[in-house]
């Protein structure tokens, strides 16, 4: 009975994951349509988007091999197994304990790979300097990140998401300068890992501002829905993640069914101010200089390392 | 009827590699066929020692024998025990696959110059770095010590034609033997202290491991023979010989040095460290982790930096070095403040990245040689598109770039994750510099881990992607049969201890409890074998079938869903802005795709960058060609090696002006010689 319990949560996150995260990117986009005085398309958009992308022929260059067209497939796969991990709605999912929180990094790192791999096989000079860019950001990008999830893993004295969010919930809330400056670091990150503004622009297709965009450019049909759903299953991941770790409160335990309606109502209400910051972020600042991004990303770096260097010394 | 022991066993596969030595002059005038048998015999052999270390480590019981032969009163000492065991097993399943490979490979080799030399010195090779594993004194270790060293300098000047090839090998064996020479005082130093200076007692592991030694000393000794290993394990600043050895020997010989003779140097420094004498200081360990992290870091930076295949993978064998370093030296730590299960766990994640290493490095080196044969080129400038001329081997490099980028569920994930593991628990060491140290050390790995994913986009991205660079059409071919086979085996080998790493870890535990006293087995297959635990299950938990598992499910569904509607799937030219004319040389390169760090860690490195106007009659302003040309040099060599060789020419220089020519300044010397010697003595 608690197998079947845990396998209906578990399935039940990998829809809420699968379906719920385009909403979110609409919702963002149509905020930011409010953000900047413009009409908005309905938070029902990317919907659309995706049905027209599935439904419209492929087109692949001459000379794309097996890799380019197996990415889109694996960056969904890794993406999907990302989401089966981390606890959105319930901590009780029977895949949780598949990849803690170091290996969750390597599965985005996956998709990542393969993405790249993309951008090179074509062999144009747009499909490389994305690819280039995009891991120019994501090598120093994905340390910083290890370092704050570290900071909490510490903290909750495991690394598996679960047990994670479990030792946060159940304890008195403690200000931890170690939480605040990893705080601090995963937003940065969480910022430059899904390609959102002043590091990259989603909305942009003009070359010199491109990083991720320019790597999927080759794209079309099935395999862009495929890379935009991932895209978008990943911002939801990345926000999801923060919520998890930073403010866990509202997500279910094992066996509690009366917490999923809770969990998934909190879930809403999170997300949604996520959301409005992620706004007031991308409105109020301009897309920064390719150049700065290390600068950016090495403050987040240093970030992170002074919280775990501050859990080391202080706690 | 009763099984040989895995010691005659493994004595045997030395024996048989050294007879092939002996052997294979008298096949010289049948190249073919000298190819056959010999590399037929080095796969027997190597199944054989794979038996042996296999079994060893399996039942984890100690064996020696002694033979009668070498000087009077000197007899050699063996011994196999799961240490050795476990590096015996990673020497033969290299060499296995090495081995195969080498069926094509050599006979690449044969359109050039007769390979008897080569099939020698390979066998001797081999029996040398087996024989390190099993001698158990001083003596005998540094025989094979030297074997070895001195077969793998003939493998690297094999090509011995060309300027390069005799350079390197010349800067190998000079800090080879350095290194030697380190290790020989550091055993000296060890033999004196167990039986006294006059005596010949004390050279046997077995007396060194009962002698007393004063702290000071075993410092000493210790920093000796580190520095000694170091130098051949090319831990930096020691590194110099590996990129400019790698390139120029013949790919399978790279991918033993690397795949494993590394490993035997740290074979070297786990034995003394954990095993002949006691860790009493614990900056042993902070030194051994200092230098895993500069490793580890500068190693991958350089790597990213290059543009010869070979020597870029030369450079990320710096770094995983530096990886495998990084964890010995946390288990050094644990250890000295007597944590034993935390000290098996860093051990474990340092000797699991020994094996990994050796398997994924041996594999990509085996792929670059197989492009190298096919297409003659180094540079990765002129490569690019083999994906469509080599599949079978874009395949296998390509598990080789994901288990070296450290991606589930390939093996290189798995140490690495263990590592990590190790780091978060080291807040229960004492001391604030260990509590500073710890947090960076986590750091630099990350980072060093993220960057290796980034140089193997680039590697495989340039080389095997995108449109052929190189003059005039590609003529590249696949590669034949056994060479093909050989990076199967690897590439199969690498998934397989990604995704079962707990049964991998089952069968390690006798090291780590001959080591530290304290065993994975336990904790890790608590569990059962789906999941890997290495603490507590509460503490971190991987699961390397279920990401498999669960990654190949979803492709399958999105395949099946995403292909319910029979799209028409169209062909046609690369989207060119609107400006016709894209030519190949238009794509990124390595030199480009490596640009965003040089520019971002430029201060570390030493880059000279020069643009040049092709066309010197036009004013600058109205060129339309230029020439660019990017070089970034090793700053360890500025700072290490350029001062101390023109020390040693100065002194050179100024002590030649003992020789004049003279034979009455001669007779003068000789004379105060005789003088001192008779007042002094």
């Amino acid at each position: 009975m608690r197998i079947v319990y845990s396998l209906i949560i578990e399935a039940a996150q990998i829809a809420v994951v699968l379906a719920v995260a385009p909403a979110f990117v609409g919702w963002v986009r149509m905020l930011k349509c409010r953000a900047q005085g413009r009409a908005s398309a309905g938070i029902l958009q990317p919907y659309r988007d995706l049905r027209r992308l599935f439904y419209k022929d492929v087109v692949l260059a001459g000379n794309a091999s097996w890799i380019f067209r197996s990415a889109p497939y694996v960056a969904f796969g890794a993406t999907v197994l990302a989401g089966a991990i981390i606890p959105v709605i319930s901590t009780d999912l029977p895949l949780g304990l598949t990849a803690d929180v170091i290996a969750l990094v390597a599965v985005f790192a996956i998709a990542r790979f393969f993405t790249a791999l993309a951008g090179m096989d074509i062999g144009t000079a747009f499909g490389g300097m994305g690819s280039s860019r995009e891991m120019m950001v994501a090598s120093l990008a994905e340390p910083a990140m290890l370092m704050s999830v570290f900071t909490i893993s510490l903290v909750a004295g495991s690394t598996t998401l679960s047990e994670m969010v479990r030792v946060i919930t159940s304890g008195q809330f403690v200000f931890r300068p170690s939480m605040a400056l990893a705080l601090m670091a995963f937003v940065l990150i969480g910022i430059a890992e899904t390609g959102r503004i002043p590091v990259d622009n989603p909305a942009t297709h003009l070359e010199l501002t491109m990083i991720h965009e320019a790597m999927v450019l080759e794209y079309s049909g099935r395999h862009l829905a495929l890379i935009e759903w991932a895209g978008m299953i990943k911002l939801f991941l990345f926000a999801s993640l923060g919520v998890a770790l930073f403010v866990p409160w509202g997500i279910g335990g094992p066996h509690e069914v009366f917490m999923v309606p809770v969990a998934v109502v909190s879930l809403a209400i999170k997300l949604g101010i996520v959301g409005v910051c992620l706004v007031l972020v991308e409105t109020r600042l301009a897309k920064m200089r390719i150049f700065q991004v290390p600068e950016f990303l090495g403050v987040a770096f240093i970030l992170a390392t002074l919280g775990m260097l501050s859990f080391f010394m202080l706690e | 009827m009763t099984l040989p022991t895995p010691l005659a066993v493994a004595f045997f596969t030395a024996l048989i590699f050294i007879i092939m030595a002996v052997v294979s002059p008298l096949l010289a005038s049948r190249q073919a066929s000298l190819i056959r048998i010999a590399f037929f015999f080095s796969v027997v052999a190597c199944i054989m020692g794979l038996y042996a270390g296999f079994s060893v480590v399996l039942s984890g019981q100690a064996e020696t024998l002694t033979l009668p032969i070498g000087l009077p009163d000197l007899p050699f000492y063996l011994r196999l025990d799961a240490l050795s065991g476990f590096f015996f097993t990673i020497t033969s399943l290299l060499g296995l696959f090495v081995s195969v490979y080498s069926f094509g490979y050599v006979k690449g080799l044969l359109d050039r110059r007769p390979v008897t030399s080569f099939v020698v010195f390979y066998n001797l090779f081999m029996a040398g770095m087996l024989l390190v594993l099993m001698a158990d004194d001083a003596y005998f270790f540094m025989i094979s010590w030297e074997l070895m060293t001195v077969s793998s300098f003939f493998l690297v000047c094999f090509e011995d034609e060309s300027l390069e090839a005799r350079r390197a090998a010349f800067i190998y064996l000079l800090i080879a033997h350095v290194g030697a020479m380190t290790i020989l005082l550091a055993f000296g130093i060890l033999a004196g202290f167990a039986a006294g200076f006059e005596s010949f007692r004390g050279f046997t592991f077995e007396a060194m491991r009962t002698a007393s030694i004063p702290r000071s000393w075993a410092s000493i000794a210790f920093v000796l023979a580190f520095f000694g290993f170091a130098a051949k394990a090319g831990v930096i600043p020691m590194h110099v010989w590996l990129p400019e050895a790698h390139p120029a020997a013949p790919s399978n010989v790279s991918a033993l040095m690397s795949g494993v003779m590394l490993k035997v140097a740290i074979y070297g420094i786990v034995r003394l460290a954990f095993d002949i004498f006691p860790i009493t200081a614990w900056w042993w360990g902070g030194l051994v982790l200092c230098l895993g992290l500069v490793s580890a870091v500068m190693g991958i930076l350089y790597a990213l930096m290059q543009v010869d295949l070979k020597r870029l993978l030369a450079y990320s064998s710096v770094e995983n070095v530096g990886i495998i370093m990084i964890s010995l030296g946390l288990a050094m730590l644990f250890k000295f403040h007597n944590l034993n299960l935390l000290a098996a766990l860093a051990l474990t994640a340092s000797l699991y990245h020994c094996l990994n290493h050796a398997l994924f490095k041996g594999l990509l080196f085996m792929g670059a040689g197989a492009i190298l044969h096919s297409t003659h080129e180094r540079n990765m400038e002129r490569m690019g598109g083999l994906i469509h001329r080599m599949p079978q081997t874009a395949l296998v490099f390509l598990a080789g770039c994901l288990a070296v980028s450290a991606l589930p569920p390939f093996n290189g994930f798995v140490s690495e994750w263990l590592a990590f593991q190790a780091f978060l628990q080291s807040s229960v060491l004492p001391g604030q510099v260990l509590k500073l140290l710890s947090p960076l050390g986590a750091a630099l790995l990350a980072l060093a881990a993220a960057m290796s994913a980034r140089c193997f986009v680039k590697v495989y991205g340039v080389v095997f992607l995108g449109r052929w660079r190189g003059q005039g059409q590609c003529q590249a071919q696949e590669t034949g049969l056994a060479m093909r086979a050989g990076m199967w085996l690897a590439a199969g080998a690498c998934l397989a201890l990604g995704v079962f790493p707990t049964l991998v870890i089952g069968w390690m535990d006798t090291v780590t409890n001959e080591l530290t006293g304290a065993g994975l087995k336990a904790s890790a297959q608590a569990y059962g074998w789906l999941w890997l635990t290495p603490v507590s299950a509460a503490r971190a938990s991987y699961s390397g079938p279920l990401v498999f598992a669960v990654i190949a499910v979803v492709i399958l569904a999105a395949y099946l869903v995403f292909h319910s509607r029979k799209g028409v799937v169209r062909r046609s030219a690369v989207w060119d802005c609107g400006y016709p004319g894209l030519t190949n040389r238009m794509q990124y390169n390595s030199t480009s795709f490596a640009m965003p760090l040089r520019r971002i860690f430029g201060s570390l490195l030493i880059i000279k960058e020069t643009v040049r106007p092709c066309d010197v009659t036009r004013p600058a302003a109205f060129q339309e060609r230029f020439t660019y040309e990017v070089k970034v040099l090793d700053r360890v060599w500025y700072i290490f090696y350029k001062p101390l060789t023109q020390a040693v020419f100065w002194i050179a220089r100024h002590a030649t002006r003992l020789q004049n020519g003279r034979i009455q300044i001669y007779l003068m010397y000789s004379l105060i010689t005789l003088i001192v010697l008779l007042v002094f003595s």
